[in-house]
């Protein structure tokens, strides 16, 4: 079946292609006889950890995946979540490491091109997207090239696919100099009988290929890139990447939905990873049914490619779609008008094979489902790392009490970790499709809903990305619980009721028995957190092999936490809004120093268990933030995370349209730099016209709740009840740290 | 009615009917760009932001050859008002019905923010509802947005009070500091000869709700919206 020219397929050329030598043995056992090279090319792809998730099935089985909201949970595109009225927002977020790094602004670019055809091949228009990028430290000149062309990235196919970008997070550490993460997140919005699977049903029905013309990028992109550690060698992997075309797929996204608003397509999938062979497989495995596939009719942008290339090509904005029969015509004029190839490629059969014809001869011909669902599935080793710990191991009494206060807000402020995003997040379109309330830089971004016909809704959706990699590493089980807590918290701070969350696992590599074990604790952790919180995890993506040359990333279980609020225009904003308010601080502050931003800046220790998370705490918390905004209880809320009080503090006073001041009296008991600096979580600061209301809803809730100062002024003052103030420091000068702290890295 | 052209790549078309529908009560309506006429009852066209044709080849240069550009020049030269915002601008600069052309942004970025604006000119069809000296907070968001043009024709707008808008702080001073983007003599709208053109780099469509943006930009859109009402729409 072999094409004339294709190399012999024997087990030496099944182990080039990553397949070990059980599934070799498993392939031909399937097909009764040796694959042919495309044959080859396409178990290699479908079984590569990217596509089949073969060593985290296990663990994601555990993940709580329904809830009363959820409409399709993972499986599909993405995840659908009902928010009523007859509307369901589609959301998921989904890396681009490995691309990224390799080419940052394609590789980035690609990446907000891949999530948002997850979105809309569901159906959805694409409204808001959010990033969560981690970097090396931003001295290394490589990593600040790589955070100007990630950002180019992402920026250059969002401004011009017309989505804003409303959020997001960005940090630097050491552990990312080898291995940068690229994770984007896309939420869109769809009318619940306007959902579309992926889904080749009707037999007879023509198989439609749609978008940009298929040519040699990006084959092997899943397989050989985003399933395999870096080494020295990975430059050379850079024509793995694929380059992305916004202008096209902004055309493919008006055309998919004017053609989804008619009844002509039944089922419809994006070529993604491994292109033509996953979307045709993954269509004809959820109907079980059988595609017939013809490559000389896929549009070709240049001469020559084989099968093997034409099965295998990550040609970016592509799509497959299956049409009712007859409907051919109206497909292919709604994708003309947008100057768009659609062309009958093949058809649905019934008979569950994937049979692949090239000049005129068979070159593949498989059963589905084998390749399909019953890929292999790994009980991977465990091991909890030797120096576990030794890591979680802290003596605060033998660390030095700060002796600068002041010094350390500055060096916190103006660390690019915890400093001002606004370098990059300006670069983003934040305001098309005129949803925005909230964009970028606040604790949730929060968009107004529109119809697709253009009225607005009352309904507004806040988002939250988040991960605090370095708690993760010290206890991948607290980690992920804090992110899932933080997310949600971030959501609740604007009014929302969290309703569910989509996850990105970022990890080293699973061969190694330690990294298994921080993927089994964190995801132990997520699904403790979901349930317990009553958001379900609707979609996702698990990124193996973050690793140069042995060295692994640090654990970074990426949450986003997608939220409802009934009325948009009650919502609380992160900064103070006006002077004269009252300032309260909901939930307990502790000696939480280990694992901290301070520890980390201030001591250079990155050790200790990170604080626990009550979650029933944060349920309580989120539930009083939802009913005080909806009250107007609350004026402003912020989270306190990275960097503690003093830093969440400084970020009420500078993150707003104007800098205000605030007087701050906190009760002594702690030591000042743990009151100050410490991370305890579960607490929020919350501004307030009436702090009696606040705190007896707080009561009520069995949130504590202390009232620690007032807002005014143009300076933050932090004092204890009698005495010289901790830290007292012109709001301008806060905003000049904090602003700068990018920017100045970069020269600029 | 207006009619709010629809170029492959237009991303604030949506947003711009939105503003001028459902915000200012008038009829709008989406107008593809390879119709060769604009739908009877055109009073005001609008152009909207985006990436038309991706920008590929210069920003605009594509879509100002769109068979609709003609009938928005016909449209344009019997004194219609026609408001190109963003790439609109740019494509109203591409197809000469405005003199110069905008470039990349002098630091290289695109920008994506609220800035001020001061009014040049407070009168019909595009600014009736603003005074001379008002300052408007409205958003930008491009990459190309510095308005470039010989001096003899930068001379000639000045003389001629075509420039409608200017970039300032939020007291209305003019100076680099509040120039975003290095365009000179810091023009954000620009007006043809007769008045009845204006090309913007900010979005007023982006500033027409109190708690997205602002209300800034019904100064705009609001005074197009008065002018076609007592035009008689």
């Amino acid at each position: 079946m072999s094409p004339s020219g294709d190399p012999l397929v024997d087990l030496q050329l099944a182990r080039e292609h990553g397949l070990t030598d059980e599934e070799w043995g498993q392939i031909l056992e399937i097909l009764g006889r040796t694959p042919s090279f495309p044959e080859l090319g396409i178990f290699s792809v479908m079984w590569a950890e990217h596509c089949s998730y073969k060593s985290s099935k296990r663990y994601l089985k555990r993940l709580p995946t329904e809830g009363p909201h959820v409409l399709h949970g993972p499986g599909e595109n993405a995840g659908v979540v009902e928010i009523g009225d007859g509307l369901a927002v589609v959301f998921k977020i989904e890396s681009h490491n490995h691309p990224s790094f390799i080419e940052p602004v394609q590789g980035a670019a690609t990446g907000v091109g891949g999530i948002l055809r997850d979105v809309f091949t569901m159906g959805a228009r694409p409204l808001a997207s959010m990033d969560s990028l981690r970097f090396g430290p931003l001295d290394d000149p490589l990593h600040q090239h790589l955070l100007r062309g990630v950002v180019k990235g992402v920026g250059g196919y969002g401004n011009s696919v017309g989505v804003a970008t409303v959020g997001g997070e960005t940090t630097f550490h050491e552990c990312y100099r080898g291995n940068i993460l690229v994770n984007a997140f896309n939420l869109g919005l769809v009318e619940i009988d306007k959902i579309f699977l992926a889904s080749a049903s009707g037999i007879g029905n023509p198989v439609i290929y749609a978008g940009s013309k298929t040519g040699r990028d990006g084959i092997h992109g899943a397989s050989l890139l985003a399933s395999a550690e870096f080494d020295a060698e990975s430059e050379a992997k850079r024509p793995t990447v694929q380059v992305g075309d916004p202008f096209t797929e902004k055309c493919l996204i008006e055309a998919c939905l004017e053609l989804m608003s008619t009844d002509a397509v039944v089922g419809i999938q994006d070529m993604g990873a491994a292109g033509l062979t996953c979307s045709s497989f993954e269509m004809a495995s959820n109907a079980g049914t059988g595609i017939e596939l013809d490559l000389d009719r896929v549009p070709q942008r240049e001469a020559g490619m084989t099968p093997y290339e034409l099965l295998l090509s990550e040609s970016q904005e592509r799509m497959l779609l299956v049409a009712r029969s007859g409907r051919e015509d109206e497909v292919r004029a709604i994708f003309e008008r947008w100057e768009l190839d659609a062309v009958t490629v093949g058809r649905v059969t019934d008979d569950g094979r994937m049979r692949v014809r090239w000049h005129g001869e068979p070159v593949v011909d498989i059963p589905v489902d084998p390749v399909a669902k019953s890929s292999p599935e790994l009980d991977r080793p465990v091991r909890e790392p030797a120096d576990l710990l030794e890591r979680q191991k802290l003596d605060l009494a033998a660390v030095a009490p700060e002796s600068d206060l002041p010094g350390a807000l500055q060096a916190l402020l103006d660390d690019p970790n915890l400093g001002s995003k606004a370098w990059l997040y300006r670069q983003y379109d934040q305001l098309v499709q005129g949803g925005t309330v909230i964009g970028p830089g606040g604790d949730a971004a929060l968009v107004r809903v529109k119809r697709e016909d253009g009225t607005a809704t009352r309904k507004g959706i806040a988002l939250s990305v988040d991960c605090n990699p370095r708690w993760c590493w010290l206890d991948p089980y607290a980690g992920a619980v804090a992110a899932v807590a933080e997310a949600a918290r971030n959501v609740a701070c604007t009014g929302a009721r969290p309703l569910a969350l989509t996850n990105c696992l970022n990890f080293g590599n699973p061969e190694k028995p330690e990294i298994m074990w921080e993927f089994a604790e964190a995801t132990r952790g997520l699904s403790d957190a979901a349930r317990a919180l009553g958001t379900p995890v609707v979609s996702g993506n698990v990124s193996f092999y973050n690793e140069t040359s042995g060295r692994a990333i640090h654990p970074t279980p990426t949450v986003a936490v997608v939220g409802l609020l009934d009325d948009w225009e009650r919502h609380a904003p992160a900064a103070f809004p006006e002077d004269g308010l009252e300032i309260v601080l909901l939930g307990d502050t502790r000696e939480d120093l280990a694992a901290s931003a301070w520890l980390a800046l201030r001591r250079g220790l990155e050790v200790g268990s990170p604080p626990k998370v009550d979650l029933d705490h944060e349920r309580r918390l989120a539930e009083l933030l939802r009913i005080a905004v909806a009250d107007a209880a609350v004026a402003s809320a912020h989270d306190v995370s990275d960097g503690g009080l003093a830093v969440a503090l400084s970020e009420c006073c500078i993150a707003g349209e104007t800098t205000r001041g605030a007087r701050i009296e906190l009760e002594e008991g702690l030591r000042p730099d743990a009151l100050l600096f410490g991370e305890s979580p579960g607490r929020v600061i919350a501004a307030t016209r009436d702090a009696e209301a606040l705190t007896s809803l707080a009561r009520e809730h069995g949130i504590p709740a202390r009232r620690i100062g007032t807002t005014g002024g143009d300076r933050l003052a932090i004092a204890p009840p009698s005495g010289e103030p901790w830290i007292e420091l012109p709001v301008a000068a806060l905003h000049e740290y904090w602003t700068r702290a990018i920017p100045r890295r970069l020269g600029e | 009615m207006f009619s709010v052209i629809q170029l492959p790549g237009s991303n604030d078309d949506r947003d711009m009917r939105f503003a001028m529908k459902s915000i200012l009560g008038c009829e709008a309506e989406l107008v593809w760009h390879r119709s060769s006429e604009l739908p009877a009852g055109t009073r005001g066209v609008l152009l909207p932001g985006g990436f038309s044709y991706g920008d590929y080849l210069r920003a605009g240069a594509m879509a100002a050859t769109s068979p609709v550009m003609g009938a928005v020049k016909r449209f344009a030269e019997a004194g219609g008002p026609v408001l190109g915002v963003c790439n609109g601008f740019q494509v109203l600069c591409e197809s000469g019905l405005l003199p110069g052309v905008l470039i990349r942004n002098h630091h290289l970025h695109f920008v994506c923010d609220f800035v001020h604006v001061r009014v040049e000119r407070a009168a019909a069809p595009f600014t009736s509802r603003a005074r001379e000296g008002d300052v408007l907070r409205v958003p930008i968001k491009h990459g190309e947005g510095a308005y470039f043009a010989h001096a003899d024709t930068l001379d000639a707008l000045e003389r001629e009070g075509r420039i409608w808008l200017r970039y300032c702080d939020a007291e209305g001073r003019v100076g680099d500091a509040s120039n975003p983007n290095g365009t000179l003599h810091a023009i954000a709208g620009l007006g043809n000869e007769r008045g009845n053109v204006l090309g913007l780099m900010p979005h007023p469509e982006h500033a027409v709700e109190a708690s997205i943006g602002g209300l800034d930009g019904l100064a705009i859109l609001g005074s197009l919206a008065d002018a076609i009402r007592e035009g008689g729409s």
